[in-house]
């Protein structure tokens, strides 16, 4: 249950003196000398002002903040289109070595083999599933990788003397970030409309292709929940006219193992580790978007990459050391012979570059490597399954009690919308009104008003993880819900009660942005609420 | 049901377009459109002189569940916009015909004016969703 008590900022709890000496790091001569590097000017004149307590005091604060929020390890977590799943401890195994903790992102490549033959297999792994020629672990989020992505698609049609290329199309139903990723790399985005049963407009595509075509940006399933079905007509259309096509990682979680986007015809993609392979997100980070190509995209991958000498021959982004050929990449018992490597502009002379500081977030990868050697192959089978089985028994459970679903003639994919917009018409009730009543209920609640496409939505998105027992408590409460805003409308817009705070003002907060604190005087100091 | 004054010309997106005695059209977006967005926080408007496109996005309205971009109606060069919105976005919501007007724009072919949809034709629109 959610903690109800206010808890005062850390600064209010603060008391001049007090402290926690055995936590000060050691302040060494070497630290004072090198502020005399430092230019006066640039020099405090007075301490920082930083709270001060005892550690206890700080141990309790903390732990009360961690007790006023929802969290996968305490509540169910629907989020739809951002696979809030639950992480398995077990994946924290390698990433808590102390060997790898400890080890300088500079270190000798002959000194990190164990550390650089795991993120070699990771690259190895993630090509398997996703069917594309090559792959680089570094950048560090979903819109990076975007990024990274976009920037390939770009430089490929710079190489080929066809640099006038940059429009990038997005599907209405396309994550939010794509567009964006396009203008960022210096591409326009043009925006393709979906037909009623959420499948990509195709004489609207038709339309929008021609020589400045550089790509097209595709979730699939997109955030409607549902599969492209025309995936192949898509990809044979946009190829035709020049284009590249750009998969967006976000929903893999659904066809893990079960369909591979390099199959489907995409040329460049993303992954997100920290939604689909096991790294917590949501906190703001730290990730990792993976990126991968297909063959004609291999010179073109962002460093570094971690290449292997040796051994069976593999698919390599480029590498010089690698014979031609792939092959699987299980190389234990290959002895003294493999050698791993950090691949670098020798290697690729054509890469798009560094994107991240040395090779990416090094603990993100070790998470998902551990994640896909415990799974194997039908373990990502029966993630897909699941993750898409929960989806469509939650939908038809929901439906069953009242709820209209958006795409009532499409099977779901891993999420699926409902809509609102009846209730909102006839009892004045909003998805934003059941979103809150689900707080006091005990569910974090599900994506609200994404996608833009569909009025007074929820987009919601089990997961694999989670029993049909959680998913029937989470049935009977929305179907209180729908009870409440047939008998009790003004309960719902209320909502919620039982939380530290009541229905906050989002509008106000918005356009009075104020999140500075201001320190109080001590006659001050029992007013209310910090702002 | 959202209103939709006669006297004005509408897109499919949902802007509207008012023409004025001087042979500038004035800019902004139906109540349709603002009751669909909700509370509008930031809108963001395009700087004097620009060339529009027509159908280029050239302003983007901000409310707390969406950014949106606006879309021009017709080609031509902005002239004018609209100031207070900065400080006071919630005119669009309050009177988005009047005081929550975007820009005003001097058309570059004002026969592009009269190929837009009609209060009754943008009636249509509005319903379908």
């Amino acid at each position: 249950m959610i903690a109800r008590a206010r808890e005062p900022l850390i600064f209010e709890h603060s008391r001049p003196g007090r402290a926690a000496r055995a936590q000060w790091p050691a302040a060494s001569a070497e630290d004072e000398r090198s502020a005399e590097h430092i230019p006066p000017a640039l020099l405090r004149r007075r301490p920082a002002a930083l709270p001060e307590l005892s550690e206890l005091d700080v141990v309790r604060h903390y732990t009360r903040l961690s007790q006023l929020n929802f969290s996968i390890d305490t509540h169910f977590y629907p989020l739809g289109s951002c696979t809030m799943k639950y992480n398995p401890k077990a994946c924290n195994a390698a990433a808590l070595l102390p060997e790898f903790l400890a080890r300088h992102p500079l270190s000798p490549p002959e000194l990190s083999q164990g550390f650089l033959a795991c993120v070699y297999e990771l690259q190895e792994m993630l090509k398997a599933i996703t069917g594309m020629r090559g792959v680089a672990l570094s950048p560090l989020a979903g819109a990076h990788g975007e990024f990274a992505g976009v920037a390939m698609i770009r430089a490929y049609h710079r190489s080929r003397g066809d640099p006038t290329r940059n429009e990038i199309l997005v599907p209405q139903a396309a994550h939010g970030t794509n567009p964006a990723t396009a203008t960022m790399c210096g591409c326009v985005a043009r925006e393709i409309p979906v037909d009623a049963d959420g499948d990509v407009d195709l004489s609207a595509l038709r339309a929008a292709l021609g020589p400045r075509t550089a790509g097209i940006m595709l979730t699939n399933p997109s955030t409607l929940g549902v599969f492209e079905r025309r995936i192949e007509e898509v990809a044979r259309l946009v190829h035709a006219a020049g284009g590249l096509l750009y998969y967006d990682g976000a929903n893999l979680n659904a066809i893990l193992g079960k369909v591979r986007p390099g199959d489907m015809g995409f040329d460049v993609m993303h992954v997100n580790l920290h939604k689909t392979f096991s790294t917590p997100h949501g906190g703001g980070g730290p990730g990792a978007g993976p990126v991968g190509v297909a063959q004609r995209l291999l010179p073109f991958l962002p460093l570094p990459i971690v290449g292997r000498d040796g051994g069976p021959a593999s698919a390599e982004g480029g590498g010089e050391s690698e014979s031609d050929d792939r092959g699987e990449s299980d190389d234990r018992g290959e002895g003294q012979s493999v050698r791993y490597r950090w691949l670098d502009e020798r290697d690729l002379p054509q890469s798009i570059g560094r994107l991240a500081g040395f090779g990416g977030n090094a603990g993100v990868l070790l998470r998902a490597y551990v994640y896909l050697r415990l799974l194997g192959r039908e373990g990502l089978q029966r993630v897909a399954e699941f993750a898409t089985l929960n989806a469509n028994y939650l939908s038809a459970r929901l439906q069953q009690v009242g709820y209209d679903a958006a795409y009532p003639r499409r099977r779901a994919s891993h999420e699926f919308i409902l809509t609102l917009r009846r209730q909102a018409q006839e009892l004045g009730v909003t998805a934003m009104d059941v979103a809150k009543r689900l707080l006091d209920l005990g569910f974090h609640a599900p994506t609200t008003y994404f996608p833009l496409l569909i009025s007074e939505c929820l987009l919601i998105e089990p997961t694999e993880t989670e029993s049909k027992e959680t998913l029937d408590a989470f049935v009977t409460a929305m179907t209180r819900i729908l009870q409440e805003a047939r008998e009790d409308p003004e309960r719902l817009q209320r909502a919620p009660y039982t939380l530290p705070v009541r229905r906050l003002d989002d509008v106000h907060a918005a356009r009075e942005l104020d999140l500075a604190y201001r320190e109080r005087r001590p006659q001050e100091s029992s007013d209310a609420a910090a702002s | 049901m959202s209103r939709i004054p006669a006297d004005l010309r509408y897109t499919r997106s949902h802007e509207w377009l008012r023409q004025l005695q001087d042979g500038t059209v004035e800019i902004g977006i139906s109540d349709h459109a603002q009751e669909a967005l909700g509370d509008l926080v930031f809108v963001e408007l395009p700087e004097l002189g620009r060339r529009l496109a027509a159908g280029e996005a050239c302003a983007v309205v901000e409310s707390v569940k969406a950014a949106s971009d606006i879309f021009a109606p017709i080609a031509g060069t902005v002239v004018g916009t609209n100031d207070k919105l900065a400080h006071s976005p919630e005119l669009i919501n309050r009177d988005p015909y009047g005081g929550g007007w975007l820009m005003r724009v001097k058309p570059q072919s004002p026969e592009e004016v009269a190929a837009l949809l009609s209060a009754k034709d943008y009636e249509a629109v509005a319903a379908e969703r």
